[in-house]
């Protein structure tokens, strides 16, 4: 037993010398993390701000200048007004504004007389995404403006239904409070899988691995000592990245640092086993890499609902992305970080991730042999 | 060596076979081994690259599955009980196995704490070991960083951090100087003698065999012969002889030596000619070509590589080496290669003074100078050799020589030019043929033939006028749609020489051309450049090895980035003539100049 | 000197399309990212489940509850009897959206007082929290324009009319697919240029090149003609994929598209060959490639808009060929622009081209020694 922890103990101090020493070991435990920390945290988001629209009012009066201040309050547009629609389309056309909104010269007569007055808009619907929710926000701005002008004009109500809308957990609907926690699974992604995986990978290349084949180090040593170091490595990323969304971006987390390294422990041991898998299949560092990125990286991008929303993919993909072991930690992350301990997301994730750990740490630790064929 | 007692060998192979599954194809690595190790001997494998030397030593080591056969390490059967075997050996694997990202230190710490050396006994066995191999300087340095002498040493000293009962060691020798390689063996031979220590290694260097008091000796998968070295090496004895002829040229006179029934070998030694004769033949100078000129024969003590190709090129019966079967009759007489040359390129170049010109070469790398004023010159149809250990500016001397190394200082002509700034097309005068053969290896035989011409300017007719000839004259006619990376060692070499004279050359460069070829490829390699130079081809060979810088006319032995000494090999060898040593090989020569270059610093 | 550069590309080509290793860079993250795009990368949602909490019973909210139903976008899955039972069916994402009408509905219908309707949804993927709300709002005022007129109420004052230009059924796959395009173009050349060398390299082939009558020059074109040939061939079997199988309208001008293409696969070379000339190994060369094609993707506006960055990072984005090629492909596919519209974009990709390639002639020359 002595002797176990000693050799362990040895190989443990290896490993540590190495990642310190090795640049590519910093570049994907560090440099890339932080990269698409900075680019995530401050750079994508999916919420359209200061949406340039045009502005083509053919007849300005109080009631067209009472729907535009309307559409300025918000924080969402941003206006610039054309004096005809041909200008307005031009702008449109050469992608300098977002949208068009139109109001024609007759719009003050039909709104006081028979009512239905077309407010038209016209977005570049070429982003289908950011054209739908430029289409709510306008729709929104549109019932505000209405009932807002029913109480000026003491006139019954503007539409016969109020929606009261209620987002639960992300109020202010930030994208940005739903990318970053997401970014913990890529980043662990990338030092459990991808990082171990080519660190393996060398070890077959430069022969190191053989000789330490025929030492008195167990199979089992061998292969611990490789999952340990990674293991702190990936979590450690996980409280960086956990400290900086908190603590830089106002990123809120809710559910409880014990519930959220559990779920983490489990997504990355199903993530070394990956990784592990990885390398014994492809013994050199550059098929490991493409290996590992092609099967871990992307789909932990996209398929684990990341970015893109799971329930939106054909039934073929959603049935693939049952196998991404990210998919479930995405899922305790997002409700961690923005709902809180709910047990009825935790427990089945959880239990998904560990039925993946175990079957990939398993399928590693029956396929790793203290042998070369 | 007699084990005491009946003690069981150290190592012992019963029918061992292997095969390997590749791309769909199975490929033998050993076929029907049978042989073993005796108890506090060092046994030798020995056998040219692809030989089935590693699969052997993996094999003994645990690291791959028994497929048929029986494979016993001091007494345990390795397919039963690899781990039990494993606690009991020691094994270092092909580059060394080492981190090179930690630090002498820091390797051999972590051998200690795997191989369990408990924490009191490490600091004084770590103190034996850093002793014994010298490392004790270079404990902080990165085990990258070191050099291959060093490395190896450090190599050994990992497998040696508790002592094994069997060490084995794959091809320990590989990039290493001669120097390292005699230390090396004295740690071998010291650790055999106090320890009992049973020690395998494999080599594809044969000179190596008569350190061994057993021989395993394995061509293509078949142990060709197992014997202790000094009998099997005398099985050739009264065979050997040395040959010169003052009418002709060394080189003339081996090509028609080597084309002589009865002569089973004939290398370029020096001055001399060696040969070996079939057994009964008699080697009277009339039955020696070429008649009528007076021939000086001597008979020479037999060596363990002369027993060798006597005995793989008397035995056809096993799959014949393909470069031997077609290797004597089809290259021709001296002048083969010149034949197709124009002949106006000749007169051409034949202007008087050096081919090659160095004058006070420098090379910088920041402080550290690799060539230190080095100055050397070559002449039209010389055979130029470059020698020395690795690390001693040999290599950096060839890049700037090619031009793909600027020069820091001092002055360097190549034909006239120097590469690094003349035209492009200057370098079209010359061939160039890298270490390991260096080409497109998923392309086809006839692709890099084609790619090649096409890269040296080859027009319509003249093109396809010298790929034929490349596929005819180095026997490459029957693989030319074969992928480069599946060909045997041998032919890769051939390609590989096919495409640097594709556009016939004025000048060569070749690069440790011969490293792991077997004997016979190596021969046939040196009758085909010896060819050339009599052709009027100036060829420059950088080597650390000592049976190559035999073929040289004439050899620069660097050291330390500096020219230790210059001459014919028969002069160099004369330096390190003393009583003990009346019959000094190059290897000693090489070694005495280090050691008295070394003196003057340590007095 | 053009035979010998022939000779050069078809070398390069063959070395690239023989090993088994550079064709599987060539064959399998195209296919599969073409699949996985193209389908997976959507913001389209279907099948939205949802929960009705009816506390009218009403034939009114019935009615609003079956406008819900029949959009296809929502799914009914729950029905809460309480109160108490909604955030829970949120909090295990069991539903997505809860539409809850309040008992007063069908009486403030008729009274002329806002009738209340609660939509709960669950923000934790806040995109698709917004998405559901603007489906969930159009529907209700559609139900609110047609209650208004079936029981003879003044029209509203004003509607809006929303037309979606180029897109009008806003499918997410004509945005994400001519993307697709960029994307594979760029990870494809980048495999295949920014490898080349270091394979070269690590093999010990490229002195042997070196010693060749080939200038460094003609090297550098050897080494980036085949990138633009496998490139462009690679672009046009996207574009074939996304007209015949993807069926996104191609209107614009095929030369536009693929002028732009040729500017892009150039720059993106000249960025492989700085790549290339710096790493030593394949296993660098890769490393590199794959640190300069996430954040080029991530910052491209191929999944999310170039618009909603902060604008110092919008300004960055100029230095990423991605960027323009990705307004080139998606003006060309569904606005039919012609060459005209993008001058802005070829300029900037012609300057990064020609600035990465002279920079990676220049370490070219530096890291050949």
């Amino acid at each position: 037993m002595r002797a176990s922890v000693e050799r362990l103990a040895g190989l443990l101090r290896k490993e540590a010398l190495q990642i310190v020493r090795d640049p590519s070991a910093l570049a994907i435990a560090f440099l890339l993390p932080a990269i698409l920390l900075v680019i995530f945290g401050y750079g994508v988001t999916l919420d359209p701000h200061h949406v340039p629209l045009a502005l083509v009012i053919e007849q300005p009066d109080a009631v067209t200048q009472s729907f535009v201040s309307e559409l300025g309050g918000t924080p969402y547009f941003t206006t610039e007004t054309f004096n005809t629609i041909q200008a307005a389309d031009r702008a449109f056309d050469a992608r300098e504004v977002s949208g068009i909104i139109w109001l024609r010269a007759d719009f003050a007569r039909q709104l006081s007389s028979r009512g239905d007055a077309p407010i038209g808009v016209i977005v570049n619907g070429v982003d289908a995404n950011t054209a739908r929710l430029i289409e709510g926000y306008l729709q929104q701005t549109w019932a505000t403006w209405l009932s807002a002008r029913s109480r000026v004009l003491g006139t019954r109500a503007g539409l016969p239904i109020e929606v009261q809308p209620r987002i639960r957990f992300n109020p202010a609907v930030s994208s940005r409070d739903y990318l970053v926690p997401g970014l913990i699974a890529i980043v662990m992604t990338l030092t459990g899988a991808l990082l171990t995986a080519l660190v393996i990978a060398r070890e077959w290349e430069r022969g190191t691995l053989e000789a330490l084949m025929v030492t008195r180090a167990s199979i089992r040593e061998i292969l611990l000592a490789k999952l340990l170091p990674y293991f702190v490595l990936g979590m450690g990323g996980m409280l960086a990245t956990l400290v900086l969304a908190v603590t830089l971006f106002g990123v809120p987390f809710r559910g409880s640092l014990l519930v959220l390294t559990a779920a983490a422990a489990l997504f990355l041991l199903a993530a070394l086993g990956m990784g592990l898998l990885i390398s014994s299949v492809a013994r050199n560092q550059f098929v490991a890499g493409q290996i590992a990125v092609i099967v871990t990286f992307l789909p932990a991008f996209i398929l684990s609902g990341f970015v893109f929303d799971i329930r939106s993919m054909p039934w073929a993909i959603r049935l693939i992305t049952h196998i991404v072991a990210a998919r479930y930690f995405v899922a305790i992350l997002q409700s961690e970080f923005l709902a809180g301990d709910v047990w009825s997301v935790i427990v089945p994730n959880a239990l998904a991730l560990l039925i993946m750990a175990s079957i990939f740490l398993g399928a590693a630790r029956l396929g790793a042999r203290k042998r070369l064929d | 060596m007699p084990a005491e007692g009946e003690s069981p060998a150290a190592l012992r192979l019963e029918k061992v076979s292997h095969e390997f599954v590749s791309a769909g194809r199975t490929a033998a690595a050993l076929k029907e081994v049978t042989a073993d190790a005796a108890r506090g001997t060092v046994t030798g494998v020995i056998g040219p690259d692809g030989a089935g030397k590693t699969t052997l030593m993996r094999l003994a080591a645990g690291l791959l599955k028994v497929q048929s056969g029986r494979i016993e390490v001091l007494g345990i059967d390795v397919a039963r009980n690899p781990d039990e075997a494993r606690a009991r050996i020691g094994y270092m694997p092909q580059r060394f196995g080492l981190y090179e990202d930690l630090t002498v230190r820091e390797n051999l710490d972590l051998y200690a704490r795997v191989q369990n050396v408990p924490a009191a006994e490490r600091q004084a066995r770590g103190g034996e070991l850093l002793h014994m191999t010298g490392l004790g300087p270079f404990l902080g340095r990165l085990a990258g960083r070191l050099s291959g002498g060093m490395k190896q040493k450090l190599g050994l000293a990992c497998t040696l951090v508790r002592i094994p009962e069997l060490l084995l060691l794959d091809e320990p020798t590989v990039g290493v100087d001669p120097v390292s390689r005699r230390e090396l063996w004295a740690i071998i031979e010291h650790l055999v003698r106090t320890e009992q220590m049973t020690v395998v290694l494999s080599t594809s260097y044969l000179d190596e065999a008569e350190r061994c008091q057993r021989v395993l000796l394995l061509h293509e998968g078949h142990l060709v012969a197992a014997a202790d070295p000094v009998s099997f090496a005398a099985r050739s004895s009264g065979r050997s002889f040395h040959v010169s002829a003052a009418a002709i040229s060394k080189r003339q006179l081996q090509e028609q030596l080597a084309c002589t029934p009865g002569v089973l070998d004939a290398t370029i030694q020096g001055a001399f000619v060696r040969i070996v004769i079939e057994p009964g033949a008699q080697p009277l100078p009339e039955a020696l070509p070429p008649r009528g000129t007076p021939l000086r024969i001597v008979a020479v003590p037999p060596r363990f590589e002369d027993s060798f190709v006597a005995e793989i090129k008397s035995t056809p019966a096993s799959s014949p080496p393909p470069a031997q079967a077609v290797a004597r009759d089809k290259i021709p007489a001296i002048g083969g290669v010149r034949d197709t040359r124009p002949p106006e390129r000749q007169g051409e170049s034949a202007s008087e003074g050096p081919v090659i010109f160095a004058d006070r070469l420098t090379r910088r790398f920041g402080d550290f100078i690799a060539v230190d004023a080095i100055s050397f010159e070559v002449h039209r149809g010389e055979i130029f050799g470059l020698l020395g250990a690795n690390g001693a500016g040999k290599s950096t001397t060839f890049r700037m020589l090619c031009g793909l190394l600027p020069v820091s200082d001092g002055t360097l002509r190549v034909a006239g030019y120097d590469l690094r700034h003349a035209a492009a097309s200057a370098r079209g005068r010359i061939g160039y043929m890298a270490q390991r053969f260096s080409l497109y290896g998923d392309l086809s035989v006839a692709e890099n033939l084609h790619f090649f011409a096409s890269a040296y300017r080859l027009r319509d007719a003249h093109r396809r006028a010298r790929i034929a000839w490349a596929l005819e004259e180095f026997v490459l006619g029957a693989h030319a749609d074969a992928v480069s990376r599946d060909l045997p060692l041998g032919y890769k070499q051939r390609l590989a020489l096919a495409c640097a004279l594709m556009h016939e050359p004025e000048i060569l460069f070749l690069d440790e051309p011969t490293s792991g070829v077997d004997p016979l490829a190596r021969r046939e390699f040196w009758r085909r450049i010896n060819a050339l130079a009599e052709s009027g081809v100036t060829v420059l060979v950088t080597t650390h090895f000592m049976e190559e810088a035999e073929y040289c006319d004439r050899l620069a032995v660097l050291a330390q980035g500096r020219v230790l000494a210059a001459g014919d090999p028969e002069s160099l060898k004369e330096r390190a003539r003393t009583a003990q040593h009346p019959q000094p090989t190059m290897e000693d020569a090489f070694i005495a100049l280090l050691e008295a270059a070394a003196e003057p610093k340590a007095a | 000197m053009w035979r010998a550069i022939f000779a050069l590309i078809v070398k390069e080509l063959l070395a690239v399309l023989k090993d088994p290793k550079s064709r599987m860079v060539l064959v399998v993250p195209p296919l599969l990212q073409l699949i996985v795009f193209g389908y997976a990368a959507t913001f389209d949602l279907n099948r939205v489940p949802i929960a009705v909490y009816d506390q009218d019973h009403s034939q009114a909210s019935r009615d609003l509850v079956a406008q819900f139903l029949g959009s296809r976008i929502f799914e009914q899955v729950a029905s809460p009897k309480s109160a108490r039972q909604i955030d829970p069916l949120i909090d295990s994402r069991k539903v997505d959206l809860v539409l809850s009408i309040d008992r007063r509905f069908t009486r403030d219908l008729l009274t002329h007082r806002p009738a209340p309707v609660q939509l709960i949804v669950d923000g934790r993927d806040s995109n698709t929290a917004l998405i559901i709300l603007g489906y969930a709002n159009s529907i209700i005022t559609s139900f609110s324009l047609r209650w208004m007129q079936s029981h003879g109420d003044p029209p509203a004052p004003a509607v809006l009319d929303v037309r979606a230009q180029y897109n009008p059924t806003l499918r997410s796959q004509w945005f994400i697919v001519p993307g697709i395009l960029a994307v594979l173009t760029q990870v494809v050349t980048l495999m295949v240029v920014g490898l080349s060398v270091a394979r070269e390299r690590e093999a010990g082939t490229f002195d042997q090149l070196l010693v060749t009558p080939f200038t460094q020059g003609e090297i550098l074109i050897g080494k980036g003609l085949p990138g633009l040939l496998i490139g462009t061939v690679e672009a046009s079997v996207i574009i074939l994929a996304a007209v015949l199988w993807f069926d996104v309208p191609l209107r614009g001008s095929l030369f536009a598209l693929y002028f732009g293409v040729l500017l892009f696969v150039a720059s993106v070379i000249g960025i492989g060959l700085m790549i290339s000339s710096i790493a030593v190994t394949q296993q660098q060369a890769l490393l590199g490639a794959f640190l300069f094609m996430v954040p080029s993707i991530i910052l491209s506006g191929f999944a999310t808009p170039i618009a909603n960055m902060p604008t110092v990072i919008r300004k960055l984005t100029w230095l990423n060929p991605m960027r323009h090629i990705l307004i080139i492909v998606r003006g060309v596919f569904l606005e039919g622009s012609t060459t005209s519209a993008f001058i802005p974009e070829y300029a900037a990709m012609a300057a990064i081209a020609a600035v990465s390639l002279f920079a990676a002639g220049w370490l070219f020359r530096r890291r050949v020694y």
